[in-house]
């Protein structure tokens, strides 16, 4: 579609050449051409139109942000495996020796590394997406593009690390001889609930963090909270119903159930709590964007 | 012919007092807001400024419209506005046309990239496709001229280097309307001639263009009409040349003297008021142009309406592209061995010769006071006074006998040995 703009100029005619209608046709098609600015409104929809315009900048962005993250490092992409299998054998040795912590009937170590691979994800997601404005304030204040954009190659970006984790998790299967069942299919499902979750917190606190840094503060405190919450040391399902069904508020518990079920064969997660699960995810991201694009309007001021 | 891009009303506020501070902390906010209950007040107390008023303009498809105007007076604001990336507070504009712009160059730019990666990352920052990027990489490589290093991470570039990649980038982007904002002063002479021809080159080709400069000579030279915004709105539309020529004539020429004859009405408040600004020469005239050999004074005549506190006159030059040459304080006994009693005054700061590169010389000028880390202006004028400064290229000037133009915010002439060893 550029190329014959391109051509256009290249042949220049005597008469004044007219790369605008030249390329109007093909523009118009893909994209609105004409741009009209006025006054941000009170409640500002999300254009999906533009988002899909938008395409190959935020795989640019998500691009960027993983060829970069492990440059200059001693242990490089190793870091991925490293932080969930460290950290799992420190939970196996606290949780599963000394308090013993039930765990679905499966070794402790692969119960609680097949758990901590979607909660490494999402913490991870949250993280980099909240700092995402502030961290590409040069780009906020100079260029124009849906500012959605950078907290959605945030939650991208580890999803890379989640994958190569995952190969860790294989070779912990033979080893201690545990199997996947056939509810593996649905652990991409799951993991999208992770991520819809994930979004919605980091559409939140990025757009905070762009007028109050106490985001910056407050967030790996929250999020350690939210570990303890998440069944990821201990299986939910020792709990007592009534506190099963109020955690079931919290989308992790969800997340991580659904995956563990079709990844090491635990028991199938309740229909009804996880329900419950979808339904706070989905309140989550849809409050998570609405505060943001309300924010956005003043975000290149305030920043 | 329909208008490439239509601005109605446009107009642009931000809100200074309390919610001063950039960003404050949640803290801050709690507690203004229980303090704001407490006392009864049901809207935040803050000021309005217009950092843009009723700006109307229209320009046609393939027009070139020009934008000057002194810092502050508006004209980063409008393309921020035109390029989304702040919204307007009233008024509505209308793009009609692919928008490209380059507001600064290097957007985007990661040091951990190749120049390679960066190409393609900067390219789809400013809408460019992979393919169009891919199409064009060659030729903005060599345009560049980096081709030795474009695998190697920016971070181990000149920053000449940078900015040429960058801009070369930019200036391969093909769009039916391009804003653009000072990026020509960027890089050596000969860059920015390239740069130049570029421009012409794609304002040849029925591309309309909003082009913000300080650089009257490429204003005029580039664009076929321009405006001038003063403190947010227009005041100045037409040719380009008439705009350019009105505009150099007041920002130049009767800028030497300013004074204000009512107190009520001067700079200033309960503190300290201003009189009068002046250039001076050394016989106590007033001068439009000095000789860049010869100093020059600036008097300013303020009044102190309550003393008691440690106050100082102070001044402030920049040069026409709005860098700070320098600031300096009143260092004489008078101020700083006591407090400032009340009554009328007049300070003259003498700027040395040769100190000061040729060209329009702008002056700020404040009466402050001390604080404990910052000066705190009691009363003040931003390009308060100005003049040109001038070689007559006689010798006795850092110059010597080269004729051409000597880059710099200040010149000094300084002290050369040589001796053979």
């Amino acid at each position: 579609m550029l190329a014959s703009i391109v051509r256009v100029t290249e042949t220049q005619a005597p008469a004044r050449p007219r790369p605008v209608e030249a390329a109007a046709e093909s523009l118009s098609s893909s994209f609105p051409r004409t741009t009209v600015i006025r006054p941000a409104p009170r409640w500002p929809h999300l254009e999906l139109l533009e988002l899909w315009h938008f395409r190959e900048l935020l795989a640019r962005l998500a691009w960027r942000d993983v060829s970069v993250k492990y440059k200059q490092t001693a242990f490089g992409v190793a870091w991925a495996i490293l932080q969930p299998f460290l950290t799992m054998v420190v939970f196996t040795f606290v949780f599963g020796r000394f308090a013993n912590f039930p765990s679905k009937g499966v070794p402790y170590p692969i119960f609680t590394y097949s758990a901590l691979l979607p909660w490494t994800y999402f913490a991870s997601a949250v993280a980099i997406s909240s700092g995402s404005l502030v961290g590409n304030k040069a780009l906020v204040t100079k260029v124009y593009f849906p500012r959605v954009l950078l907290p959605l190659a945030g939650v991208t970006v580890p999803l890379v690390d989640l994958v190569l984790a995952f190969s860790v998790l294989v070779g912990m299967m033979f080893w201690f001889e545990v199997w996947p069942n056939i509810a593996l299919v649905l652990a991409p499902v799951f993991l999208l609930l992770a991520v819809v979750t994930a979004l919605g917190v980091g559409l939140f606190t990025s757009s905070v963090n762009v007028r109050y840094r106490d985001a910056a503060y407050a967030l790996p405190f929250l999020l350690q909270i939210w570990l303890y919450l998440s069944g990821v040391v201990y299986a939910m399902s020792a709990l007592p119903q009534k506190w099963q069904w109020v955690l079931a508020l919290n989308p992790m518990t969800a997340v991580i159930n659904g995956f563990q079920w079709g990844v090491i064969g635990a028991p199938a997660p309740n229909l009804g709590k996880t329900a419950v699960s979808v339904a706070a995810a989905l309140v989550i991201f849809i409050v998570g964007l609405e505060f943001f694009r309300r924010s956005e309007p003043r975000f290149a001021d305030t920043i | 012919m329909t208008a490439a891009i239509t601005v109605e009303g446009i107009g642009k506020s931000y809100r200074i007092g309390q919610y001063q501070s950039a960003y404050g902390t949640l803290r801050d906010s709690i507690t203004a807001s229980v303090g704001r209950m407490v006392r009864r007040e049901h809207k935040p107390q803050y000021d309005e400024i217009w950092a843009l008023r009723d700006v109307s303009f229209e320009v046609p498809e393939g027009g070139v419209l020009g934008i000057v105007g002194h810092n502050g007076a508006g004209k980063s604001t409008l393309l921020k506005i035109l390029n989304r990336i702040t919204t307007p507070t009233e008024g509505r504009a209308t793009l009609r046309g692919r928008v490209g712009s380059l507001l600064e160059v290097g957007t985007g730019f990661h040091s951990e990239l190749t120049g390679r990666e960066n190409v393609f990352l900067n390219g789809s920052v400013l809408g460019m496709k992979r393919r169009e990027i891919a199409s064009k990489f060659d030729e903005i490589v060599e345009f560049s001229g980096v081709e030795a290093f474009i695998d190697t991470p920016v971070k181990r570039y000149s920053s000449g280097m940078q900015v040429r990649l960058a801009f070369a980038v930019a200036a391969h982007l093909e769009p039916e309307i391009l804003l653009i904002d000072e990026v020509l002063a960027v890089g050596d002479a000969e860059f920015q001639r390239r740069c130049l021809g570029r421009m012409e080159e794609l304002s040849g080709t029925g591309r309309t263009v909003l082009f913000v400069s300080h650089q009257m000579q490429s204003v005029s030279q580039l664009c076929d009409r321009a405006l001038e915004l003063e403190k947010g709105l227009i005041v100045n539309d037409g040719p380009a040349g008439e705009v350019v020529a009105r505009y150099l004539q007041r920002v130049g020429g009767s800028g030497s003297e300013i004074s204000w004859p009512e107190r009520a009405s001067a700079p200033g408040g309960k503190v300290a008021r201003l009189r009068s600004v002046r250039v001076v020469n050394e016989a106590g005239e007033t001068v439009e142009a000095v000789d860049v050999r010869s100093r020059v004074g600036i008097e300013v005549g303020f009044t102190v309406l309550d003393g008691g506190v440690n106050l100082f006159p102070k001044i402030k030059v920049l040069d026409r592209q709005g860098e700070i040459a320098f600031n300096a304080l009143d260092t004489s006994p008078h101020w700083h061995e006591q407090p400032a009693a009340s009554g009328d005054y007049v300070s003259t700061a003498w700027i040395p010769g040769n100190l000061l590169n040729e060209g329009l010389a702008t002056v700020e000028v404040a009466i402050v006071e001390l604080g404990l880390d910052k000066l705190m202006p009691r009363a003040g004028v931003r390009d308060a006074v100005s003049f040109h400064v001038q070689d007559p290229g006689e010798g006795g000037s850092a110059r010597g006998v080269f004729l051409g133009q000597l880059r710099g915010v200040v010149r000094p002439l300084l002290e050369w040995t040589t001796e053979e060893r």
